[in-house]
């Protein structure tokens, strides 16, 4: 099968709806050249630099029919739209009684890696999780995001689309024939018997060479990557859980009230996947800190593949009966 | 701007300048009414009244063709009218039932009705100006010739994105209305404590759009600022920002005991430059009006709110497990 980057599938996901659907436009404080080549300066907007107004307009065309895609390049840069994301874009499908329906797409790129400092590395999924009325997802490869990408523009919400500065440039095997990937649905990256890994974006390959690392020592890892955020894939989870018993989330993400929290609960608060639970579930996550610009600083604070397989053996030592100190 | 003298009427058919009356006057006893069953405890929340600045929703909206979309305040209810909403669906929303607009979950602050191209009143100043410009965008690309109004206060005409749409819209030359209703307040605090300039309409030179400030308790100079600019927008050259300089009648909103900073005879001198009493008058002189015609059409409008009044009634609340419904779209 050929390749793409995960940044190349994303804008071939968005071309390939462009194509079928007139009344998608898109709008980018700096637009795609492809993009622009082929649909024209009119349905790919190079726009002021005005996130707030860019998030609102796509909210009033999506109201009137049409069906935008917002790109806010960096997560952090749509800070400064949080009314029109939080107060206007999650609330107003509910709050005018469902009359009607605003299908947009935002896209964001999230995480570190690039010694860019705080203000340009963030993973802030876990705010916009608390929002209701937001769906929202991050891909790990480039079929899921391309996959992913054209289920959104398809959906009837503002769906967001956090995307991994870390994997842009990473390739995948994409097919050329048309497919989707379901919003809502996990994918099990490996499977395995010993222990569950919940990861997401960069941290799935993380945690899958860790789990190659301990195929060595006979240790059988099972890697879930959620995909989407919200909905939330819940069954997979507690069936892979039920399965082997032990639960580690990575994620790129500090774990104070995050997605890493809400998959925690997600297994324990159920009285089936908590009977089968040998031992705590643990956390590998980023430093509760922003994220700090020296390479030796940034390393320190996010997970690796080191840090979950200490996390996994950590898990596997704590089985019942055995009271392990954290 | 002088505010002592009024526009002649335009060359408009009678039955349109009656219509305008109406509605000025349905919007002031819809608001007596709410008023009413606010302080009765019927509607919960917050009220907003828009008394005293009828004229600038009813003109601009009388410029409007059905397929034009406007964008509201927390101070809405002018608009929904203007623009033609059903009085029974919004008073049950202000009542909180199932029939209403928003079945309920919007109130007050929050009634939209996008079958009539009313956007919806919104919670947040300066809320809806983005998304109203959107909605210019739409039009744009529609290419039907529609146009799109956003109204907003003089408190958010400071607001982030005020700004930001008045750019984009002037570069992309949207079909725009931008319409300040300038009540002098933002709450308690005076827009001479918050403006740079008196005149918000001033901004546009900046942007390069015609900006003009107009009596708001004048709707025939309303309308013809309305109409200079939406003629303007649907031909293709953008943007305009018409200042109506107004006044609040009541209290920021119908709280009982809600503090009013305004010196009384300020109020009672906008009082008497009542933009309803204006146009009567004018109906009169042109022979569009008797008394015979007012009294049956102030007994057509308490009768429609009779029946909005007991539509909301008798229409049940929500079930509460409703509360989970149309979080998401299908
Ligand atoms: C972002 C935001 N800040 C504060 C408020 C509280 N608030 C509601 S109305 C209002 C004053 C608005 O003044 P203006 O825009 O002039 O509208 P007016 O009430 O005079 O019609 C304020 C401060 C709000 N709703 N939203
Ligand atoms: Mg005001």
């Amino acid at each position: 099968m050929r390749e793409l980057t995960y940044s190349e599938a994303a804008v071939e996901a968005v071309a390939e709806e462009m194509r079928r659907d007139p009344k998608i436009f898109y709008m980018s404080t700096d637009a795609i050249a492809p993009l622009v080549r082929e649909f024209g300066a009119e349905r790919v907007r190079a726009t002021p630099i005005t996130e707030a107004a860019l998030t609102g307009m796509a909210i009033g065309a999506a109201g009137c029919g049409f069906r935008p895609i917002v790109d806010w390049r960096q997560v952090t840069f749509c800070f400064v739209a949080m009314d029109q994301i939080v107060n206007q874009a999650a609330k107003i499908h509910y709050m005018f009684g469902g009359q009607v329906t605003f299908p947009i797409l935002y896209r964001a790129s999230v995480g570190g890696g690039g010694l860019t400092a705080a203000q340009h590395s963030q993973s802030p999924y876990s705010m916009f999780m608390n929002v209701a009325g937001l769906k929202m997802f991050l891909p790990s490869t480039p079929y899921d995001i391309k996959g992913l990408i054209k289920t959104a523009i398809r959906d009837n919400n503002p769906v967001i689309s956090f995307e991994s500065g870390r994997l842009m440039t990473r390739k995948g095997p994409v097919p050329e024939e048309d497919y989707t990937v379901p919003l809502g649905k996990a994918d099990i990256k490996r499977e395995g018997s010993d222990v569950t890994v919940v990861a997401l974006a960069w941290l799935v390959h993380e945690a899958l060479a860790a789990a190659e690392e301990l195929a060595r020592e006979g240790i059988s890892v099972e890697v879930v990557d959620p995909r989407t955020l919200v909905p939330l894939d819940r069954e997979t989870i507690r069936g892979s859980v039920q399965k082997t018993g032990r639960l580690v989330i990575a994620d790129e993400a500090g774990p104070t009230a995050g997605f890493s929290a809400e998959v925690a609960a997600i297994a324990t608060e159920d009285p089936a996947t908590f009977a089968r639970l040998k031992a705590p579930v643990k956390r590998v996550c980023a430093l509760q800190v922003p994220i700090p610009y020296s390479p030796v600083l940034e390393n320190h604070v996010f997970p690796d593949r080191q840090r979950i397989i200490e996390g996994i053996r950590e898990v596997l030592r704590g089985g019942a009966g055995q009271a392990s100190a954290a | 701007m002088s505010l002592s003298t009024q526009s002649p009427a335009p060359n408009l058919p009678p039955d349109k300048q009656r219509e305008m009356l109406r509605r000025m006057l349905t919007i002031r006893r819809f608001e007596e009414r709410a008023s009413d069953d606010y302080l009765a405890g019927k509607i919960y929340g917050v009220v907003h009244c828009y008394i005293g600045e009828e004229a600038v929703a009813v003109g601009v909206c009388s410029a409007l063709d059905r397929g034009d979309r406007i964008i509201s305040t927390h101070r809405g209810h002018g608009h929904c009218i203007a623009k033609g909403a059903d009085l029974n669906r919004m008073m049950a929303e202000l009542y909180g039932r199932q029939t209403g607009y928003c079945k309920g979950k919007g109130g007050s602050m929050h009634i939209a009705d996008f079958g009539i191209g009313m956007l919806g009143a919104n919670g947040i100043v300066a809320g809806g100006i983005a998304i109203v410009t959107g909605a210019g965008l739409a039009a744009k690309m529609e290419g039907k010739g529609g146009v799109a109004v956003s109204f907003f206060g003089d408190g958010a005409s400071n607001a982030g994105p005020f700004h930001e749409c008045l750019n984009i819209a002037a570069t992309w030359k949207l079909p725009m209305l931008y319409v300040c209703e300038n009540n002098m307040y933002a709450a308690n605090t005076a827009a001479a404590a918050t403006h740079a300039l008196g005149d918000v309409a001033a901004r546009a030179a900046g942007y390069g759009i015609p900006g003009v400030v107009v009596d708001g308790n004048d709707i025939f100079a309303v309308y013809q600022a309305a109409n200079r600019a939406v003629d303007r927008a649907r031909s293709g050259g953008g943007p305009s920002l018409i200042e109506c300089k107004t006044y609040r009648w009541r209290a920021h909103t119908e709280r009982r005991g809600m503090a009013d900073v305004r010196d009384p005879s300020e109020i009672e001198a906008w009082k008497g430059r009542d933009p309803i009493a204006q146009l009567e008058r004018q109906l009169r002189e042109q022979g569009y009006l008797d008394d015979a015609e007012l009294q049956t059409m102030e007994r057509d409008i308490l009768g429609a709110l009779e029946a909005a009044v007991a539509f909301a009634e008798a229409s049940p609340f929500p079930l509460p497990q409703q509360a989970a419904d149309d979080v998401f779209a299908a």
